[in-house]
């Protein structure tokens, strides 16, 4: 599930420097991993509603991530969790203290910021000591973190260099070592990938990970990225409108999700969605509608599934396999074919009035589709899911 | 793309744009160096060449004629120097946390305060010549530096806060923030980080506060009447007379007037090219 790919086994609260982790010396860890809790929140800008009443727990050492499209309220909860930002109402908790009117100072917290936001005058080396020099560290203890932080992120030339002479991921690497030096309590991550290149990115991503292991720190992390989201998240927590709209382990949330909108927002392309209605057919359920003819888990959805209730069917474009003969779910009429190579989208529809539908292929099998042809289509009955068209809610979920 | 080598008809052309705007602008400053060097007058003709160059107008503006006359270009030099440099240090000194105050918080009467600070802007400072004038005399400063260092500083001040406002809205919060969470007070991430940060415009607004007082003259004539008060712009003035106008004392003090503010720009031409902040945040 996740990109933990080489994890040592951590030993939590060991406050002295280990150094069996391989090549780089590990630092030592937070002095303690805490809980971060987060009751009730509210917040509005003006009048417009940012946070709606948020509830978050994340428990000690484990890596959570926020995740919602933009203007969901995740980047300001993050605030309010470093300090930058005052809720309205509700109470903010670390290490079962309430935090809530602390000044960011005080919370024993280190940020990673989307701009970096590095101090422009100094240099690396003094980019890193910054936080530690204004909490009256001595200098030994200074010199001995940054070496630690800067073998382990692979800073050791830059670190007589100005923000201005670094490239985004050298720049990137020193808001985290930043963060690091500082042992807090918990770490935030706001957006760090946003302005990487795409390679880039998927190495940091997994360089981020390794470092959460290693640490063992409780880490909050803001992306919109869902794949960010899935591969680093122990718990995933689905942002909408200002709400907490699911939470779970990544895999949990995205093959059961409890509501449209996370269906629909995690994975890529997006889930199929088609309008119909619950019918029996031969003693079983089956979703009709659109060109649709689906059968149900009936043991997902059990007393939900009332004969002639209005439902949204939602089918992953993944989750389509070509259907052997008198199977079929449905028949796409093909638009167009995206050859990825080791994969391809069909895209197109099931009638001409339908919503567009994408339909994953098999390199091989997108080899013998063309546009125009018609492609009969399977699904598995676990593979379905199901959402009341007023609320959006899952019917499982009910 | 717009790489194609230019033509050599195309240098050409460029070059002499370049040295005819060159001339353009030389030619006059030609001029008074030529008129400075020439104690007799100058030679005929367009072209600005002295005539039996000699340096003895430099050594009759500074004072070398012996006696208090001595000092007293001395003198005048220093008040130049103390008032601009006085009027540069009030309006750094005001306009910074002003400015960072205006660009950062949001407080009853920001808006409007700009908008004050803007209409200051719109009269010239010399409408305000005689009210000031009354004001030093009721305040006893008529005649002094301290009196000039309070009017200049009353229109170098608003400026400077335009200007580092703009500065400050430049430098992006999050630096800052950054600074906050690392540990540092409100004060102490001004100080450690946006003060370091605005540097470039911290020193080019105290250039324009200094280069302003230093250039400037009618208030100057207006507010000092004693000859050991003046500054150097109202020295200057005095060489040319309502019936006789010494033109090469003139020029030669002239000369002597810009250097320090040419020395000025060239020691700052550093902090002048800007971008001391490039590269903190993604470029």
């Amino acid at each position: 599930m996740m990109a933990n790919v080489g994890v040592e086994p951590r030993t939590q609260a060991a406050p002295s420097a280990g150094t069996s982790a391989g090549e780089t010396p590990v630092p030592v860890v937070a002095e303690k991993p805490v809980r971060c809790a987060v009751r009730g929140v509210t917040k509005a800008f003006g009048t417009t509603p940012i946070l709606r009443g948020v509830d978050l727990e994340i428990r000690e050492g484990s890596f959570a991530v926020l995740v919602g499209s933009s203007g969901c309220g995740k980047s300001t909860l993050l605030r309010l969790v470093a300090g930058l930002e005052e809720a309205d109402t509700g109470s903010l908790w670390l290490a079962g203290k309430d935090v809530t009117r602390l000044p960011p100072r005080d919370r024993d917290i280190a940020m990673v910021f989307q701009s970096y936001a590095l101090y422009p005058h100094l240099t690396v080396k003094d980019n890193l000591a910054f936080g530690l020099k204004l909490r009256g560290t001595p200098a030994a203890e200074v010199a001995s973190r940054i070496r630690e932080a800067s073998a382990m992120l692979g800073l050791d030339a830059l670190l007589e260099r100005l923000p201005k002479q670094l490239s985004g991921g050298q720049r990137q690497r020193v808001a985290m070592g930043r963060a690091i030096v500082r042992r807090p309590s918990i770490f935030l991550f706001d957006e760090p990938l946003s302005n990487l290149d795409a390679a880039l990115r998927a190495e940091v991503r997994v360089e981020i990970r390794r470092l959460h292991d290693r640490l063992g720190a409780t880490t909050l992390y803001v992306t919109h990225d869902q794949v960010e989201a899935m591969t680093l998240a122990d718990t995933l927590w689905v942002m909408n409108k200002g709400l907490v709209e699911q939470k779970g382990a990544p895999l949990e949330v995205y093959e059961r999700p409890c509501t449209r909108f996370v269906a629909t927002f995690l994975g890529s392309p997006q889930m199929n969605m088609e309008s119909g209605v619950l019918v029996t057919k031969d003693g079983a359920t089956y979703a009709e509608g659109g060109g649709l003819s689906v059968k149900v888990d009936e043991d997902r959805f059990g007393s939900a599934l009332t004969r002639g209730r209005k439902v949204e069917i939602g089918v992953r474009p993944h989750d389509f396999v070509p259907a052997r003969s008198g199977a079929a779910a449905c028949s796409l009429k093909v638009e167009i074919v995206e050859a990825l190579g080791f994969e391809a989208f069909a895209h197109g529809w099931l009638r001409a009035s339908g919503p567009r539908i994408i339909a994953r292929l098999d390199a091989e099998e997108a080899r013998r589709v063309k546009t125009g042809d018609t492609l009969p289509l399977a699904v598995d009955p676990t593979k379905v899911h199901l959402f009341d068209p007023e609320t959006g809610r899952a019917l499982d979920a009910e | 793309m717009n790489d194609a080598k230019p033509t050599r008809f195309e240098v050409v052309a460029v070059h002499g744009l370049l040295l005819l705007a060159v001339a353009f602008a030389v030619y006059p400053l030609l001029w008074v160096v030529a008129l400075a060097l020439s104690p007799a007058g100058m030679q005929g003709g367009a072209l600005p060449l002295p005539k039996d160059p000699s340096l003895a107008n430099f050594v009759r503006v500074l004072g070398g004629g012996g006696g208090e006359k001595a000092w007293l270009f001395a003198t005048q030099t220093f008040n130049s120097l103390v008032v601009s440099l006085a009027t540069a240090f009030m309006a750094v000194a005001i306009a910074t946390p002003a400015a960072y105050a205006l660009a950062r918080f949001k407080f009853v009467g920001q808006r409007t305060g700009m908008r004050t600070l803007l209409a200051t802007q719109m009269f010239p400072a010399v409408a305000s010549a005689v009210p000031l004038y009354l004001l030093l005399d009721t305040l006893h400063l008529l005649d002094t530096r301290a009196g000039l260092v309070l009017v200049y500083a009353s229109t170098a001040v608003p400026f400077a806060i335009f200007q580092l406002r703009g500065a400050f809205l430049s430098i992006p919060v999050d630096i800052e923030e950054a600074a906050m969470v690392d540990g540092a007070t409100r004060t102490q991430a001004f100080l450690r980080v946006v003060l370091p940060a605005a540097r470039p415009a911290i020193a080019v607004t105290a250039l324009f506060a200094f280069m302003s007082a230093w250039n400037e003259f009618i208030l100057a004539a207006t507010i000092l009447s004693r000859e050991s008060a003046f500054t150097l712009p109202v020295v200057l003035q005095k060489f040319v007379g309502e019936h006789d106008a010494a033109w090469g004392p003139f020029a030669a003090g002239a000369i002597l007037v810009s250097v320090p503010v040419m020395a000025l720009f060239y020691v700052a031409q550093r902090q002048l090219v800007s971008g001391l902040t490039a590269g903190g945040v993604k470029g």
